[in-house]
């Protein structure tokens, strides 16, 4: 489209905007709010809930501003008699049809039907309740997500987002007219489907139809039995998420006062997901280094490259899914998550003088697809569940919000030792390009004994929200016993959102790529936007998201893995070295062919 | 107004007077603003239910510069009370297939599909061969044009033209945002002609007759004749070939029972016309628009039934995309159940047509937005039978 201009006029004031806008967005300009409920930032253009629909000079019909480009001379009106009573309708049948129970639903408070209801005054007795008689069932079946149909408004936003954004359309509608919904695969429960638990679509839910399982109960319970040992650990990515969930900023760092809070909350132990980070990035270089040594020197082909990351278990489960000819690519190593998790009950019980089965591990994760990981039959090499209840940066902010903190007043305060400390390698797996970066910073290092060549150790082509991104770091100089790599280019790939995952995925399976690792985070722009973070969400919050990422790493005075002191306490008291028998047994894991439906 | 009498015409249906192979070459030697031109001064409209300006889509889809574009005939007659689309694929499909390549010319397309309805299924081998054999005449010409069918799964709403584009292209029959429309953005984003069947017969007789001579028939709004089905209490069901413009009255003259109370004109999705309006409303685009489905109703019928039997077809054919149109026929339905067992006060059908008066400005597409029609007709003029 050219950038031919239009000229229009909204409420009699009148605008002048590039030919293709919508209608909502000249609005926007002027500074008119249309409300919305089907649209989203992130996601393709639906027009199906008809609230945002205004008066057009000249129209029988009320054009859905959200659907309707702008035209030359159009007279808009946003806010006209006929247009409040169509929203008033269109809002009244939304709730016909819809579960209300407020006060006990998860979404209370950040429901924008709620929000609307309580903006026009709706009176839910204007027209007849429809959604009894349908007969719904609410799923809970999965570890990480409920669906419960009786609050679905149809705007379709979760099937957008699972189908445009992940790629998967493990949902979709199904029947029309009266009957239509939002469905899986014949309508299964959610955790037998193709589903990867990434919790996009509950990010994406306007209602509290789609929302993560919440643990928050049990966590209580668990905090108030004085006979176990609590211990709480924080993804990178919580950090600069919670504030925002709290009634701050979209970017706002609040580290400190996380702790602080968690503290507060009763745990007995605030540690930190970031020690376990920065130990993925010394088992997972080392294997990546061995892998090339293998393929490279001793050409063996059993060893498979390129090499994919496998700290994201949205990511494991759509290649266990999708391309399961693939699981050999991925690393062995297990999350960071599930790294703490085995260590809580085993390393950290010993030095602590604990039995393994009074502690209890507790995380702290942007994203709902960590609680089904937790649940994975082999993440148990503790002998116990190595990570017992997973929560939701939002689910945290509840408990927060439930414990009566006021949290922006809270002072900084610092994490428990052991399994406390942290680099800033490892803040930035919180953010797409991140992993990659940290491993690069570590594995050069250990190659070459110098710092990777780039300005202030910032790896910028692999930083960003761009879906696919691609580096080359050429490896010279080389020490000895790493020979092999002398002059080697390290061709490394990075993707977020399963969409962009998939993108390069059929790139290596047309064996049109070249890469020796590569890097894919479930959700857009990576941990940060995750599907437990703070919502709503768009690229202009993810962006400040990463920002504050990218600012917390340069904050800190380490900013490579392996100089995280705890992490070579541990291989010296405990682990041994990278990829030895103890990691083997604790740290690494296995994956398994699923059902492509 | 320039009302006119009942005038029985035989062009649809007319074999001896019209060669469709004749016609079609005589259209292929004009060229294609000659064509358009011709179909504007006729003044055709189109016949599947929205009545927009045949010549003017043609002219629209021409002036898109893109090489590839598609006519599509609509086929899919699913308005409940339509049953002459099949009648004429039936009868004079070589004048359909014609309509279908003057447009193709017309607007340079190599590709044409006639969207056939599932339930004429029993159609489909002839209705092959005979497509078969006409993509053969027109190879045989050496004119670059082929036609293929498709069909439909069964849902009334697949009709309407950008579900039905959504529908061919093998997913979800649910109907697109507009603008853009098919001229510009139709089957697989391209230009589009979509038709209605008799449509582009008319296109082909317009060939056959001259623009001015369709041009006679019919009024100033409303040209040419017009394929009606007739059905409902009448002793003369079936198909009937009138010309447009005709006294509500007239037609109940000749078609009634002599007890006639409401003629439902256009379908479920149209305009009750009860009896003490008969005389002062004309059939066409002027006045009461249809398809050609026409309705009657004699004095045992239950409005309340015949409402409510159209509001159940409505809430089980809308595709349930948009929230007035899905929630609203619920409500519609469910409504009126409840004025009639005293569980809502009758007063309540007052909100029910504020209800569907938003139904009609805010749906998506022509079903919502057509529902109101019946609704209120009905409510309004036989509001005794619905509450008691
Ligand atoms: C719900 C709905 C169903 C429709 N069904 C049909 C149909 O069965 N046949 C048809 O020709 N047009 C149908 N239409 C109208 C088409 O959208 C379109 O306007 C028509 O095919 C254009 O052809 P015409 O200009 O020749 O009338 C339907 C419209 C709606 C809203
Ligand atoms: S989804 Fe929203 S409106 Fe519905 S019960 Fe929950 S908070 Fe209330
Ligand atoms: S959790 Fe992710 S994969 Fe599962 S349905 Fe939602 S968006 Fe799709
Ligand atoms: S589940 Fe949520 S996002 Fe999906 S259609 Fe229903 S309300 Fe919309
Ligand atoms: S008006 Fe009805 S049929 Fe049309 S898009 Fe809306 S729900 Fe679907
Ligand atoms: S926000 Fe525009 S139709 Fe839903």
């Amino acid at each position: 489209m050219g950038k031919f201009e239009v000229n229009l006029k909204i409420n009699d004031l009148p605008v002048t905007i590039e030919e293709g806008t919508t209608i909502l967005d000249a609005a926007q300009k002027l500074n008119f709010r249309i409300p919305t409920l089907c649209h989203h930032p992130d996601l393709c253009v639906a027009g199906n809930c008809r609230v945002c629909v205004v008066e057009q000079t000249g129209a029988k019909t009320l054009p859905a501003a959200c659907a309707t480009p702008v035209a030359e001379g159009m007279e808009i009106f946003t806010n006209s008699a006929k247009v409040r009573q169509a929203r008033k309708h269109v809002v009244e049948l939304l709730l016909s049809e819809h579960k209300s129970e407020c006060t006990s639903c998860y979404k209370n408070g950040k429901c924008e039907l709620q929000e609307l209801a309580i903006e026009y005054r709706i009176s839910e007795d204007t027209f007849l309740k429809l959604v009894e008689e349908k007969g719904y069932t609410i799923d809970d079946l999965s570890p990480a997500i409920i669906k419960d149909d009786s609050k679905c408004i149809r705007c379709q936003r979760c099937v957008r987002t699972c189908t445009q954004i992940q790629s998967i359309s493990a949902l979709a509608v199904i029947n029309k007219g009266d009957e239509q919904k939002i469905a899986t695969f014949l309508d299964k429960p959610m955790h037998s489907v193709v589903c990867t638990n990434c919790g996009q679509c509950v990010s994406h839910c306007p209602t509290g139809a789609l929302v993560e399982k919440n643990y928050i109960d049990q966590v209580w319970d668990v905090i108030n039995d004085p006979n176990l040992h609590v211990v709480v650990q924080t993804a990178p990515a919580v950090r600069i998420g919670l504030g925002e969930e709290l009634e701050l900023s979209p970017g706002d760092r609040v580290t400190g006062k996380m702790v602080a809070a968690l503290r507060r909350l009763g745990f007995n132990s605030v540690l930190d997901t970031d020690f376990s980070a920065d130990l993925t990035i010394m088992e997972e270089g080392t294997e990546l280094l061995t892998r090339l040594k293998k393929a490279l020197v001793d050409k063996d082909e059993s060893v498979k490259l390129p090499m994919t990351t496998s700290c994201s278990p949205g990511w494991i489960k759509f290649i266990e899914h999708k391309y399961p000819e693939y699981l050999d690519n991925v690393s062995t190593c297990k999350s960071p998550q599930q790294m703490f998790g085995a260590l809580a009950k085993t390393f950290y019980a010993e030095k602590k003088g604990l039995k393994a089965e009074k502690v209890v591990s507790v995380s702290i994760m942007p994203c709902t697809a960590k609680k089904y990981e937790a649940d994975r039959p082999e993440m148990r090499d503790s002998g116990y569940k190595d990570v017992d209840y997973v929560l939701t940066t939002r689910e945290l902010a509840a408990m927060v919000r439930q414990a009566g903190m006021d949290f922006s007043a809270l002072e900084n305060e610092n994490y428990d030792s052991i399994m406390g400390k942290s680099t800033g390698a490892a803040v930035i797996f919180g953010s797409t390009g991140g992993v990659m970066e940290a491993a690069l910073r570590t594995a050069y290092e250990i190659v070459t004994g110098r710092e990777v060549p780039f300005e202030n150790l910032n790896i910028m082509p692999v930083r960003g929200l761009k879906g696919v991104k691609e580096a080359k770091v050429k490896i010279e100089n080389v020490k000895p016993e790493w020979g092999f790599l002398e002059g080697v280019e390290l061709s490394c790939a990075i993707a977020h959102g399963l969409a962009n995952a998939k993108i390069l995925m059929d790139k290596v399976k047309a064996g049109e790529a070249d890469y020796h690792f590569i890097e894919i985070m479930a959700c857009p722009g990576g941990c940060l936007g995750g599907g437990g973070q703070p919502m709503p969400v768009s690229d202009k919050i993810r962006q400040k998201r990463m920002d504050a990422i990218y600012q917390e790493d340069e904050s800190l005075e380490f900013r490579k893995s392996h100089e995280n002191a705890e992490v070579q306490a541990i291989y010296k008291e405990f682990l041994g070295e990278p990829l030895g028998h103890k990691s083997h047994e604790l740290l690494h894991t296995t994956y398994k062919k699923r059902k492509k439906y | 107004m320039d009302a006119k009498k009942l005038n029985k015409v035989d062009l649809i249906f007319d074999q001896e007077g019209c060669n469709a192979l004749e016609v079609l070459d005589k259209a292929l030697e004009c060229t294609p603003d000659d064509i358009i031109n011709d179909m504007i001064d006729s003044g055709l409209k189109g016949r599947g239910g929205a009545g927009f300006p045949t010549g003017l889509k043609w002219k629209f889809t021409r002036a898109e510069d893109d090489p590839v574009k598609y006519v599509i005939c609509n086929a899919d007659e699913g308005e409940p009370g339509t049953f002459k689309d099949r009648e004429i694929l039936d009868k004079v499909p070589a004048k359909v297939f014609t309509g279908m390549a003057i447009a193709a010319h017309a607007i340079g397309a190599k590709k044409g599909f006639i969207y056939v309805r599932a339930e004429y299924r029993f159609m489909r081998k002839t209705l092959q061969k005979q497509v078969d054999e006409f993509n053969q005449i027109l190879k045989d010409k050496g004119h670059d044009f082929h036609i293929e069918l498709r069909w439909g799964s069964g849902a009334y709403v697949c009709g309407e033209e950008s579900a039905l584009f959504e529908s061919m292209e093998g997913k979800r029959g649910e109907p697109r945002n507009k603008p853009p429309y098919p001229t510009k953005n139709g089957y697989l984003n391209k230009p589009t002609v979509i038709n209605n069947v008799e449509t582009l017969v008319y296109a082909t007789m317009i060939f056959r007759m001259g623009p001015s001579e369709f041009n006679k028939l019919g009024t100033a709004d409303s040209c040419g004749s017009k394929v009606f089905s007739v059905s409902g209490d009448t002793n003369n069901p079936g198909i009937y070939e009138l010309e447009m413009g005709l006294h509500v009255n007239d037609f109940v003259d000749e078609f009634g029972d002599g007890d006639t109370k409401a003629v439902q004109i256009g379908g479920a999705a149209g305009f009750c016309v009860p009896r003490k309006n008969f005389n002062n409303l004309v059939i066409g685009f002027e006045g009461i628009p249809t398809g050609g489905s026409m309705m009657l109703f004699n004095s045992t019928r239950s409005m309340y039934n015949v409402l409510h039997d159209y509001l159940e077809f409505f809430t089980e054919e809308s595709c349930g995309n948009c929230t007035p149109c899905r929630v609203g026929c619920q409500q519609l339905l469910k409504g009126i159940e409840a004025v009639k067992s005293g569980g809502k006060s009758p007063s309540y059908l007052d909100d029910l047509k504020s209800l569907a008066k938003t139904m009609r400005t805010s749906s998506k597409c022509g079903l919502g937005q057509s529902v109101a029609n019946p609704f209120i007709s009905i409510i309004d003029n036989f509001k005794e039978e619905i509450i008691y």
